[in-house]
């Protein structure tokens, strides 16, 4: 399999406009002759259907939570990027661009970067124009603020809330199109596999949550929107419910992953408080924009802090080690993501954790307070200190909050191309499905803008150009291929219920996830990595040997649905140390002990691993195969990164 | 150790579950008696550690709605000693600690009760009719593309922070579950005040107040008698003022649609 990325001719600034202009086009009067699956309506998704509604295709719409305003992305904090350059502080889509690359460790594509800096000025405009309340000044305009990886104050926020005040924007877009009844949705469904017909996708097979029912949907292209994999780690800052099910299903039939080992660890999270642990909380990293990251200069000093025999604010300020700011001057607290987490990581490996367990670092807000006062912190920070407080029991404006890294992010994902359509034709993937624009690390506010650009305003282009080409016909559900996927979900099923084991899919889940945060976590070697593959495989045969899913298929059954997500997260927590162990590199988020400046920095291998990695699934247990879709780098210099 | 207080001892706790197979089974409370909660567990964290042992011992776990686990998404659902998400002002029940418990307690947790929001399974209740209202008219219509410079439409700061407010609901329905009526009318108001307060949304402000109001009729939400007890138990604090504006919003459409 060759893979051809499909980026356009010519100079990097004029590729998108062009490409726009070449694609064909579907007429008006065509587009209800045409059927398009959105699976996932989070910020991708939502955005995507309500465009194609508006389009006049005929849109089917699925999410797994009982209403599409409960995706993940409700939950995004901090904010989302626009190179508006309304601060006039010299932004610029080259200068977005440029960052976005290089906080990716360049790792991404330079195509896909440039236009989603391009679109990300529309962006911001549409969403306004939905009534999205973003943060303004005192003169009406709009507020910003400064995120992880850039120098320039662009990132446009609402409260500590913005992925939610996106999302009901989307969402109110989608509510348009489904009164229209252009968009029928279904919610508290769950995609369970992919329907391929002549090597295209034509449909996906649906599990009805509530009646367990089996179903078939039609249709000419389907668009996967359905998150991230953070949850192979079980403890992450993701929603209780993300999963990779859709990804990986589709991914058995066909489609290539690519980087699954480039996960985002974010550097301020609530610490873990005990082994009940459901998830992690994030402390939005915009905190960083006041908060000062420190932890005890000695280790004497934070052993005694650990103890309980002095307190925080015993500490005097020459026996703090502000080591962000001591060790990157140029950027200090808004390092990017994974320097940040790894310093941290570094600072509890010295021993100079705080905390009982000594896996927490302070971010302190005490300097802020005295500079702006109490209520200036409290309006821009005001819902995330209480929620600190709440989960705690600690007050932040008193004491400093203790954060440690948390699973948060994946780069990785579907492979696709320029078009955003993965190696199966007519299946494409968008948001935090697809693995294109972030590289190896992805910068902070990154993500609500990824996805939304992708919804907005890439895949609604791009995906007339594929239905252009095709002819209109519908294929019935009878179709054979439909009822093959069909039966493959019933047995699935089937056999989960009737291990009738004793472990509990959570103690799975859990035991997988100790296994990734270990050895595939914020520092891997190949040793570990090695041992982890082994571990994954005995206790995937566990599961399926030993699970205990209660009850039936033809209920409302969360077990069930859970046994479903955890079986995937089986097979890709595999592919993910496959993947880590090939990249014999440090890059972004990728760490390898073995590969490192003396400074403890990645050391990046231009010349062997300028490379996306695009894995073909060829049978569980198998050796995946490994295809390469190399880098070319015309418009930025491959440096090593440098945040001094 | 993220609490306070390290040395809170665990708890040992009596629940009781309504448990109801389907929606047109009837339902009713079990004991359930659980030990050794932290006090820093969260009450969803409780709720998985007694799923756990219920499973272990081959029962049906309890069903109940959850995901984002922050008090964002408003799945969480639950009616916690005869109050929407328990005890806590401003707290949604996936943000509930257990330290707010004490051992020897006993909790009874119900599902969300209204006429508009039947019972799935145990504790999930259906809450499309808050979708079916949104899609009446709680949005701007505007394509994507074609739209003006975010910058060209300025508003005072004032008017976006009261917008803010309003916009934050959750659509959890705990409001629902708190008013005698069972009235939605908190959760309508605060996405009519939100369009009606900014310049993108004046524009259909008539239209949007009265079919969302027709709507929540249709759903079958009761009337709301002004007891309040809808804003004192949202966890987002959506306030009262709402309400009026949604009053006279809805006053004003009428009064100017029956000149037509
Ligand atoms: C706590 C937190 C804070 C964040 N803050 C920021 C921030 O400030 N700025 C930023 O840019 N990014 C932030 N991010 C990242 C960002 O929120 C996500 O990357 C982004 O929202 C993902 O959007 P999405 O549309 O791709 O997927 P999601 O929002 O995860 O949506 C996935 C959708 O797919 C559906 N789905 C999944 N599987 C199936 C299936 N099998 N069948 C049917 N439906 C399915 C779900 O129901 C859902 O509708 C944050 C992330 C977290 C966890
Ligand atoms: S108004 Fe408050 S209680 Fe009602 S749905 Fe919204 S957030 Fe929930
Ligand atoms: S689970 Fe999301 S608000 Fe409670």
């Amino acid at each position: 399999m060759i893979l051809d990325s499909n980026i356009p001719e010519g100079p990097l600034a004029e590729k998108w406009d062009k490409h726009k202009f070449n694609v064909k086009l579907v007429n008006p009067a065509n587009k209800r002759k045409y059927d398009i699956i959105v699976v996932g309506t989070g910020l991708a998704g939502a955005s995507a259907a309500a465009t194609f509604g508006e389009l006049g295709y005929n849109v089917k719409a699925f999410c797994f939570q009982d209403s599409p305003r409960r995706a993940h992305s409700i939950a995004a904090q901090g904010g989302i990027n626009a190179a508006k350059n309304y601060q006039n502080d010299g932004d610029s889509v080259f200068r977005l661009f440029y960052d976005t690359v290089k906080g990716g460790d360049y790792r991404a594509r330079e195509a896909n970067v440039y236009r989603l800096a391009q679109v990300s000025v529309d962006i911001i405009d549409q969403c306004v124009a939905q009534g999205v309340p973003f943060a303004r000044e005192y003169g009406g305009l709009l507020a910003n603020r400064s995120f992880g990886g850039a120098q320039v104050s662009r990132t446009f926020y609402a409260r500590g809330q913005t992925g939610q005040q996106l999302l009901l924007g989307a969402y109110s877009a989608l509510n348009r199109q489904i009164a229209y009844g252009k968009v029928k949705m279904y919610p508290r469904t769950e995609m369970l596999d992919l329907v391929m017909v002549d090597g295209k996708a034509r449909g996906i097979v649906v599990r009805n949550l509530i009646t367990g029912k089996v179903e078939s949907h039609s249709a000419h292209a389907v668009v996967l929107a359905t998150g991230g994999y953070g949850n192979v780690f079980f403890l992450s800052t993701n929603a209780m419910g993300s999963n990779a099910t859709a990804a990986w299903r589709a991914h058995r039939r066909g489609a290539l992953f690519a980087n699954p080992c480039f996960t985002q660890i974010h550097p301020t999270c609530i610490p873990v408080s005990g082994d009940y642990q459901s998830k992690l909380t994030l402390m939005s990293e915009s905190l960083r924009n006041d908060g000062r990251v420190w932890v005890p200069k000695t280790v004497e000093t934070a052993q005694r802090l650990r103890k309980g025999e002095i307190t925080v604010n015993d500490i005097k300020e020459e026996d703090r080690d502000y080591y962000l700011e001591r060790k990157y001057p140029a950027f200090g607290n808004l390092v990017p993501r994974d320097v940040a987490s790894r310093n941290a990581k570094l600072m509890c490996d010295e021993g100079r954790g705080v905390g009982a367990s000594g896996l927490a670092v302070f971010l302190d807000f005490a300097d802020a307070i005295k500079r702006e006062g109490q209520p200036a912190i409290a309006a821009k920070y005001g819902n995330l200190f209480d929620m600190y407080a709440k989960i705690t029991d600690e007050n932040p404006y008193e004491k400093p909050m203790r954060i440690y890294p948390a699973v948060h992010y994946t780069m990785g994902g579907l492979w696709v191309d320029y078009n955003l359509m993965t190696t199966i034709p007519g299946l494409y993937a968008t948001g935090e499905c697809n693995f294109s624009d972030h590289g190896a690390n992805r910068l902070g506010a990154s993500a609500l803008m990824q996805g939304l650009a992708d919804g907005y305003f890439v895949v609604p282009y791009t995906i007339g150009d594929y239905l252009a080409k095709m002819p209109n016909e519908r294929i019935s559900t009878e179709h054979p291929a439909f009822k093959e996927a069909e039966q493959n979900v019933m047995a699935i099923t089937n056999k989960l219920l009737s291990i009738q084991g004793t472990r509990t899919v959570d103690d799975f889940h859990k035991a997988l996830g100790l296994i990734m945060w270990d050895y595939c976590g914020m520092a891997r070697n190949a040793e570990g990595l090695r041992f982890a593959k082994a571990e994954i495989r005995k206790l995937r045969d566990e599961f399926w040997r030993d699970v205990k899913v209660t009850g039936v298929n033809e209920e409302l059954n969360q077990t069930l649905e859970k046994a479903h997500r955890v079986a995937d997260f089986l097979e890709l927590g595999e592919l993910m140390v496959d993947d880590a162990l090939h990249r014999e590199e440090s890059c972004g988020g990728h760490f390898r002990e073995e590969y490192q400046t003396p400074e403890n920095e990645a050391l990046r291998d231009d010349e062997n691993f300028a490379y996306v990695a695009a894995w073909e699934f060829t049978g569980t247990g198998n050796q995946p195969m490994l295809h390469k879709e190399d880098l070319k780098f015309e418009n930025v210099k491959l440096t090593q990164r440098s945040y001094k | 150790m993220a609490g306070s207080n390290p040395n809170a001892k665990p708890m040992d706790l009596t629940l009781k579950v309504w448990r109801q197979k389907n929606k047109d089974a009837a339902g009713q409370l079990v004991t359930y008696p659980v030990k050794g909660i932290s006090p820093d567990m969260s009450f969803l964290e409780m709720m998985d550690v007694l799923n756990e042992n219920l499973l272990r011992s081959g029962e049906d776990p309890i069903a109940f709605d959850h995901d984002c686990r922050e008090g964002i998404c408003g799945a969480c659902s639950l009616h916690i000693n005869g109050r929407p998400h328990g005890p806590e002002r401003g707290t949604t029940t996936c943000q509930l600690h257990m330290r707010h418990f004490k051992d020897g307690d006993t909790i009874t947790i119900e599902p969300w009760r209204a006429a508009a929001f039947p019972v799935h399974k145990d504790l999930v209740v259906d809450r499309s009719a808050f979708d079916r209202i949104q899609q009446a008219g709680g949005y701007v219509s505007v394509n994507t593309g074609g739209v003006p410079d975010a910058n060209e439409i300025p508003i005072p700061k004032t008017i976006a922070d009261k917008a803010f407010d309003a916009a934050t609901c959750i659509q959890c329905g705990a409001c629902v579950a708190a008013c005698k009526n069972a009235s939605a009318i908190l959760f309508v108001s605060a996405k009519v005040s939100q369009l009606a307060l900014l310049p993108q949304g004046k524009v259909e402000r008539q239209t949007r107040v009265e079919n969302m109001v027709a709507q929540m009729e249709i759903e079958g939400f009761g009337a709301c008698s002004n007891t309040g007890a809808c804003a004192a138990e949202c966890p987002v604090g959506i306030s009262l003022e709402n309400i009026n504006m949604l009053r006279r919003e809805y006053i004003s459409a009428k009064a100017t649609s029956e000149n037509f």
